[in-house]
């Protein structure tokens, strides 16, 4: 049965994701034909984005797949307040009902979890802007001209350090007003009972010599360190300080906004997916669905979590994490006691009845990404039930192959395939190598070796931004090497 | 809503042509046209430019995965595809989906712009279908089309005054009857044969063999799609040349050298006995390194190839892969004395990523 006015299950799903104490974004559905929901999954959710080919490939790929009965896009929701939420027109609706419902676990987890509070929840307007603004540039610059610029951009786009929302990395700059009335720096002084004391606790020699030290610190930092410590935001350097035309600043810095934007997503992919997995079978199974229902709702439900050898599927892997969690909170799995608990028998029947489940999964999805997620909630038992595994190419037969079902491999697995969202980490050590306005960067090598033929041309990318000479260091194949580019690439090894 | 997208997409596809933008030419990738029958597992082509990022080597980076099976057991991911990634949103962009044949054909029909082949007109040779389009006024019972029998009931009593609206009471007596009746109908009969010829001699590694696996694939579903009943036959050859089964077609690895008239003679003779050409419609695809034994026996092919290939088939194609042996020098015999036929097609496959253009080529011409 189709359904023209999805609307009229909004306000009965929405009463029940308030009462289960979901706490959202007000959400404003629309709904869509295939040809807009195509369109906008192509800019990402969004209704205006800049000009740019990257749209259109994305297109190319949502529509043929479209078309040719691949897949379908059912939903996407926009983290903004209000949260937009697009529906497919034409869906059944039990399909309408589900995703009516998954949606509201998404706005929650937008609203709530705490590695989207740094993220704009005005983003649609943001987004908006920066179309308006680069499409002045390409008036004025031409497009051609813009578009060269921002293919630059987009390769270098997710050079951005993804915890600087939350952390302050950068040493505050001391207020003049902290340092001595001579205009010296004041060291640090031990705190002294009493005034009496203070001179046998903070010596006069000693606060001279540590004055004295800090001093000659701060003129060491000042001459050599550019930046003063290792940058991990590269973009951000390079709007503070690459030779730009201030157009070219000024999209760079706008491409950096929308990696943060995307970040978070990113982020807790698992998470975010599994936490609206959970509610929308919480809330159908207990309370939307009618019985001729069912089983259409089973048939898209396990569509939606079906998996395939070799990917993770977060829905899936996320909604039966939460589950596990619930469960081992419920009964007391956790602590102490249990962990060193020897006897399978009990463990297994293991039930405190403490109840604790709720509580504890919506304190999970307010503090926690999927890095510290897996971390600490993934249990050997669970990969053992789950049937998870690592994989790993095999040169001599040039397939992928199950590796291992050990729970400390695949444990470590998943969290390097996720830190710093499966991303190499770079970091910018030197703005000015060797005195000659080069800049000097070094990946963090985790034990992968980076796909060099790319790594060459994004630095090539990289020296066109800079206009002097980009150096990337690097280990391959357990050698560190160092690649030069200034219009070409060079390699050397040092020891 | 307003289709904003078409800017960008167009764009894109000028991209792809080739048409602008020189420089991202290197990253555009079309992902592989594979065919697995039996499970029906296809890639679809759509092409991506992959722009380069700082990313992890994905041959060393491996992954975790969920499901059954020991340690060592395959898990179906043969492409090294740098976008597996746990928690990547992007997804990969090798579609993968069950499919049938004809749906395949269609898709590469629609993506390569193939035009619907237009059969060599055989007027002499009919075949006779029956559709039920007819009617009649005699026939057997189980024929009898009972709504037209009661219309025509109901006319003759309202003629005859025999009719009352108050008591609508219709029987048909045998001047009513109508029968439904079958009508012949004549189409024209096409039959096809593709004759596969590939050369086996020493040169020819793993490698060019896939790319003739791939390649003749497509071109047979393609056919397969085009032609309802299709003959194929395979023809392998090193110094002499053997009639093969498909499967050893694809799997034979001989080391002798190469004389490629030995399989044009078998080819020629496979058609004067078995598909006279006025009755059918001859595909012919032969896939070598080129790089033939002797000046004399390629002198011989182009004889074989002007007297008896093309005035009589559809279509002679010669696809040459590129060996590290090989001298390639077929490719230019043939373009220097046949270059101007019209139903001789050549193409260069140098490697996987041509097979798709190779294939545009040869039936491109809708022969």
């Amino acid at each position: 049965m189709l359904s023209h006015e999805p609307e009229r299950y909004v306000e009965e799903i929405k009463q029940h994701a308030s009462n289960y104490g979901l706490d959202f974004f007000d959400v404003i559905f629309e709904v869509i034909d295939f040809e807009e929901m195509n369109m906008l999954a192509s800019y990402g959710g969004f209704p205006v984005r800049y000009p740019h080919w990257r749209f259109g490939m994305e297109y190319e790929k949502i529509s043929k797949s479209y078309s040719y009965g691949l897949h379908k896009i059912y939903e996407m929701v926009i983290n903004n307040d209000p949260s937009y939420a697009y529906l497919l027109k034409g869906n059944t609706d039990i399909d309408q009902k589900l995703v009516i419902a998954h949606v509201y676990g998404h706005s929650d987890f937008f609203k709530n979890n705490f590695w989207f509070s740094g993220s704009n929840r005005k983003m649609l307007d943001e987004m908006a802007n920066h179309a308006v603004k680069i499409r002045r540039y390409i008036d004025r610059y031409g497009y051609g001209e813009v578009e060269g610029f921002i293919d630059i951009c987009i390769s270098i786009e997710d050079l951005i350090d993804i915890h600087s929302p939350f952390i302050n990395r950068r040493a505050d700059r001391k207020s003049v007003l902290e340092e001595g009335e001579d205009g010296r720096v004041s060291a640090s002084k031990l705190r002294s009972p009493n005034e009496y004391l203070e001179d046998y606790i903070n010596p006069q020699d000693f606060i001279e010599w540590q004055r004295e030290k800090a001093e000659e610190e701060k003129v060491k930092k000042k001459k050599t360190n550019f930046p003063e410590s290792a940058e991990r935001d590269v973009l951000l350097f390079l709007v503070e300080n690459a030779p730009l035309e201030e157009w070219e600043r000024d999209v760079l810095s706008m491409i950096r906004e929308e990696s943060y934007y995307y970040a978070p997503q990113i982020q807790t992919k698992i998470m975010n997916e599994g936490w609206a997995a959970y509610w929308h079978s919480k809330m159908l199974t207990e309370k939307v669905i009618t019985d001729i229902e069912i089983i259409d709702y089973a048939d898209h439900h396990s569509g939606t979590l079906a998996t395939s050898p070799g990917v993770i599927n977060p829905y899936k892997f996320g909604l039966e994490l939460f589950r596990d969690i619930e469960d081992r909170w419920n009964k007391g799995k956790f602590g102490k006691d249990y962990e060193e608990c020897d006897d399978i028998e009990e463990k297994r029947n293991w039930n405190r009845k403490l109840g604790l489940g709720r509580e504890k999964i919506f304190q999970v999805r307010r503090f926690y990404n999927d890095v510290t997620f897996i971390d600490e909630f993934l249990t050997e038992d669970f990969c053992r039930e789950h049937g998870l595994f690592t994989y790993n190419y095999n040169r001599s037969t040039g397939m992928y192959e199950i590796e291992s079902r050990d729970f400390k491999k695949i444990k470590e697995k998943l969290l390097f395939l996720l830190t710093n969202c499966g991303r190499p980490i770079i970091e910018v050590i030197d703005g000015n190598y060797m005195n000659r306005g080069e800049l000097y960067l070094v990946h963090k090598h985790e034990g992968v070796d980076l796909k060099l033929d790319w790594a060459k041309d994004v630095l090539n990318q990289l020296s066109r931004i800079w206009t002097r000479p980009v150096h990337l260091e690097t280990s391959v194949q357990a050698k560190v090497r160092v690649f030069t580019a200034d219009g070409e690439v060079r390699e050397k090894e040092i020891k | 809503m307003i289709l904003k997208i078409e800017q960008d997409w167009g764009r894109f596809r000028e991209i792809v042509r080739g048409k602008i933008k020189e420089n991202l030419r290197k990253y555009i990738v079309h992902s592989e046209l594979i065919g697995k029958k039996g499970k029906d597992l296809i890639s679809i082509p759509v092409p991506q430019i992959e722009v380069p990022h700082f990313v992890h080597s994905p041959q060393k980076m491996g992954g975790v995965g969920q499901g059954e099976g020991e340690e060592g057991t395959p898990i179906g991911i043969g492409e090294v595809d740098g976008d597996r990634q746990v928690g990547n949103q992007a997804g990969s962009h090798i579609l993968e989906v069950e499919l049938t044949l004809d749906e395949i054909a269609r898709i590469l029909g629609e993506e390569l712009e193939l035009p619907n082949i237009e059969p060599k007109g055989k007027e002499n040779i009919k075949s006779f279908t029956g559709r039920y389009t007819n009617i009649h006024t005699s026939g057997p019972e189980s024929l009898k089309h009972t709504k037209r029998t009661f219309k025509e009931a109901l006319k003759r009593q309202i003629i005859t005054g025999s009719y009352d609206p108050q008591d609508p009471v219709i029987i048909p007596i045998s001047e009513d009857k109508r029968y439904k009746s079958r009508e012949a109908v004549e189409k024209p009969a096409y039959n096809a044969v593709v004759i596969y010829i590939m050369d086996v001699s020493g040169s020819m590694g793993n490698e060019q063999k896939e790319i003739v696996r791939i390649e003749s694939f497509w071109i047979d579903t393609w056919l397969r799609y085009q032609y309802k009943d299709i003959d194929t036959k395979y023809i392998v050859h090193d110094a002499v040349a053997h009639q093969v089964d498909r499967d050893t077609f694809f799997r034979i690895r001989e080391s002798g050298g190469t004389i490629i008239s030995s399989a044009y003679r078998l080819c020629r003779r496979m058609i004067d006995e078995l598909y006279p050409p006025d009755e059918w419609n001859i595909y012919v695809f032969h896939f070598s390194d080129g790089d033939n034994w002797s000046r004399d026996d390629t002198h011989e092919c182009i004889e074989i190839l002007e007297e008896a290939f093309l005035p009589a088939i559809n279509l002679f194609c010669y696809g040459q892969v590129e060996s590290p042996y090989g001298s390639g020098q077929f490719y230019y015999d043939l373009e220097d004395n046949l270059g101007k036929e019209d139903n001789l097609i050549l193409s260069k496959i140098p490697d996987k990523d041509a097979i798709y253009d190779s294939i545009k080529r040869f039936l491109g011409r809708g022969k």
